[in-house]
């Protein structure tokens, strides 16, 4: 549904050159969330701004819902009538809102509306609709000043909307908002997702915003895309950054003679509640040091950390079990400290 | 002089200056907001970013705002007899403030649009809005509170203006001031001038903070400019803004802001 291929953004101030994108490749399939997490400056937010050309990519190209944008452009700073023609299936939502205090909420949402030239009656219906669909049909009259964060992002989601698009784009959308009403408003744009069958790409630095809502992400560092695939396969690949960070454990063994083990549930094999049948089969006792584990639909997602007594060659079996089950074991180094078991929490600035 | 020789001067006086002020504000918006639109549009990150265009603007906005008002109204006078034929009179005097006002109001405009946060104009832009839509859709009336402190900040200077213009001929009640108030020595002339410039001055801006004021009641919206909110004493916060103000249609403004009001039909 969106293809970058090859993006690059290169900054030019006075002589000196700052590479915001190297040589991005993104996929992300249709009907999907994706998120594109990493550190500030890692440039996502220039990635995202460039997948609806608002930053003119300086090579490569994208391309949204089968449409070459990239080819759309003109040369000038002025973006040609077809690219804004593009730019209006495109919804775009952003971390403050950027919604005209001077319109009420039915005319911000209606704004996209004018653009596309409806006529009166059909924009006041559709702003309605609209705003219904987000929960907000009773502040329609209103000013975005007199609306709470999460209400007026609910607008800028209903403006978004408002074009039918087919992609939504989410630069930081929740990131000025407390962890309650993000996780309504994520609850939201998940909803729409499976309602509307709307392809979502967001950008984020919050990891449980991915944990929450995307089937796929990818992880960026200094303009390039270090890792990407869905959850299950970031869990699934051996080392991956990402899903440390997704599901991090931790936890130090309680004594010498001890086996731990780093347990990744992914996938078709998670349903099962092996701890408990490892322990009634083998008849040993298990502590769990750590875990970060979340249950979607019945099946279980995450990493767990478990201690088995006795050393290594003595849990051959039961590491043997947990395998047959499916899960991936890895055997953790006891000599080697373990993660800190938060993720970076960057997030309130 | 007895109050009943007084009273027709006084009209005269006060009716050639409200047309000197009404006639050089409006060549002032006329000329000074599309001018002050296209300083920021065209300046670097602008929408039509233009180097040359932007810096020669710029020079020629500056030329005009560096100028003594009173200097510039002499060395228009060619100027102002050839386009109105005459270098005496309101009609005369017009040109000069006219000239004077554009990249004073001008300048104002740039600071309001300036101030509009870019990010309304990208939200814009994503939805697939060009210039035209960005301009009348998101600048003017994002900006339409500074624009008119500014404006009532342009007419209250070109009062002042105005005076100055009746020194060297231009009529109004700077003229009566300086011919009867100064050189016959008439004091209470000269006082009730000074107290009917203090009054419009006054009206002014009263009506200029009340429209702001209604204006940025609509859901307390950002104050404006730093720089112009000196101007609008005491204005801060009106208490209305949990209650809906579903009627904040600005009536009262549309008839001073002939170019930026209309699209605001509610």
């Amino acid at each position: 549904m969106i293809t970058t291929s090859g993006l690059t953004k290169v900054y030019r101030s006075r002589g000196r050159e700052f590479t915001a994108l190297g040589g991005v490749d993104l996929h992300v399939r249709e009907g999907e969330v994706y998120g594109v997490v990493g550190q500030s400056g890692a440039g996502k937010s220039t990635l995202i701004r460039c997948v609806n050309l608002l930053e003119r990519p300086t090579s490569g190209t994208v391309t949204v819902a089968g449409q070459d944008l990239t080819a759309l452009a003109g040369r000038g700073p002025r973006a040609s009538a077809e690219l804004r023609r593009a730019r209006s299936r495109i919804g775009m939502v952003f971390q403050h809102f950027n919604l005209l205090s001077s319109r009420t909420v039915q005319d911000n949402v209606e704004l996209p509306l004018e653009i596309l030239g409806l006529a009166r009656r059909e924009r006041e219906r559709k702003a309605l609709e609209l705003l219904d669909l987000v929960g907000l049909a009773d502040k329609a009259r209103n000013y975005p000043g007199q609306l709470s964060g999460g209400q007026k992002q609910r607008v800028g989601i209903a403006r978004a909307l408002a074009g039918d698009p087919k992609v939504l784009l989410s630069d930081e959308s929740t990131s000025a908002l407390d962890p309650e009403t993000t996780r309504s408003i994520l609850q939201l744009l998940r909803d729409l997702n499976r309602q509307l069958g709307l392809t979502v790409l967001l950008i984020t630095h919050e990891m449980d915003v991915v944990k929450t809502i995307c089937d796929s992400a990818a992880l960026m560092k200094s303009g390039r895309i270090v890792e990407s695939g869905t959850v299950a396969e970031l869990l699934a690949t051996p080392g991956s950054e990402l899903a440390a960070e997704l599901f991090p454990v931790g936890g130090e063994p309680s004594g010498p003679n001890r086996t731990v083990v780093d347990v990744t549930f992914h996938g078709e094999a998670a349903t099962q509640p092996v701890v408990s049948q490892l322990a009634r089969t083998y008849n040993i006792d298990i502590s769990i040091l750590g875990a970060a584990m979340d249950t979607v639909g019945g099946r279980q997602i995450g990493r767990m950390r478990i201690e088995l007594p006795g050393r290594f060659e003595e849990n051959v079996v039961p590491i043997g079990f947990l395998r047959e089950q499916g899960l991936q074991v890895d055997v953790a180094d006891v000599n080697t400290p373990a993660p800190a078991a938060a993720p970076a929490e960057e997030g309130a600035k | 002089m007895t109050w009943s020789e007084m009273q027709p001067l006084l009209r005269d006086a006060c009716l050639d200056t409200l047309f000197m002020v009404w006639w050089s504000t409006v060549y002032a918006v006329v000329g000074g907001l599309p001018l002050g639109i296209l300083l920021v549009l065209t300046d670097r990150g602008g929408l039509l970013r233009n180097a040359l265009v932007n810096k020669v603007l710029g020079a020629v906005l500056n030329l005009g705002r560096s100028l003594p008002f009173i200097i510039l109204i002499v060395w228009l006078i060619p100027f102002s007899r050839f386009v109105v034929g005459t270098s005496i009179g309101p009609s005369a005097a017009v040109v000069a403030l006219a000239l004077g006002a554009i990249p004073f109001f001008a300048r104002l405009v740039e600071t309001a649009i300036r101030e509009v946060d870019h990010g309304l104009v990208e939200a814009v832009q994503a939805m697939g809005g060009g210039t035209w839509t960005i301009i009348f859709k998101v600048l003017l009336p994002q900006a339409l509170p500074s624009l008119i402190a500014g404006l009532t900040t342009t007419v209250i200077t070109l009062i002042g203006y105005s005076a100055m213009a009746g020194a060297v001929g231009g009529g109004g009640l700077g003229n009566l001031a300086i011919t009867y108030g100064y050189q016959r020595r008439e004091d209470t002339l000269m006082n009730v001038t000074i107290v009917l410039l203090i009054v419009i001055v006054t009206v002014v801006q009263l009506a200029g903070d009340f429209a702001v004021r209604r204006l940025a009641a609509r859901g307390g919206r950002q104050a404006p400019a730093a720089g112009l909110r000196r101007l609008l004493p005491a204005q801060r916060k009106p208490a209305t803004a949990t209650t809906a103000p579903a009627t904040a249609a600005p009536e009262a403004v549309s008839d001073s802001v002939p170019a930026s009001a209309p699209e605001k039909a509610v």
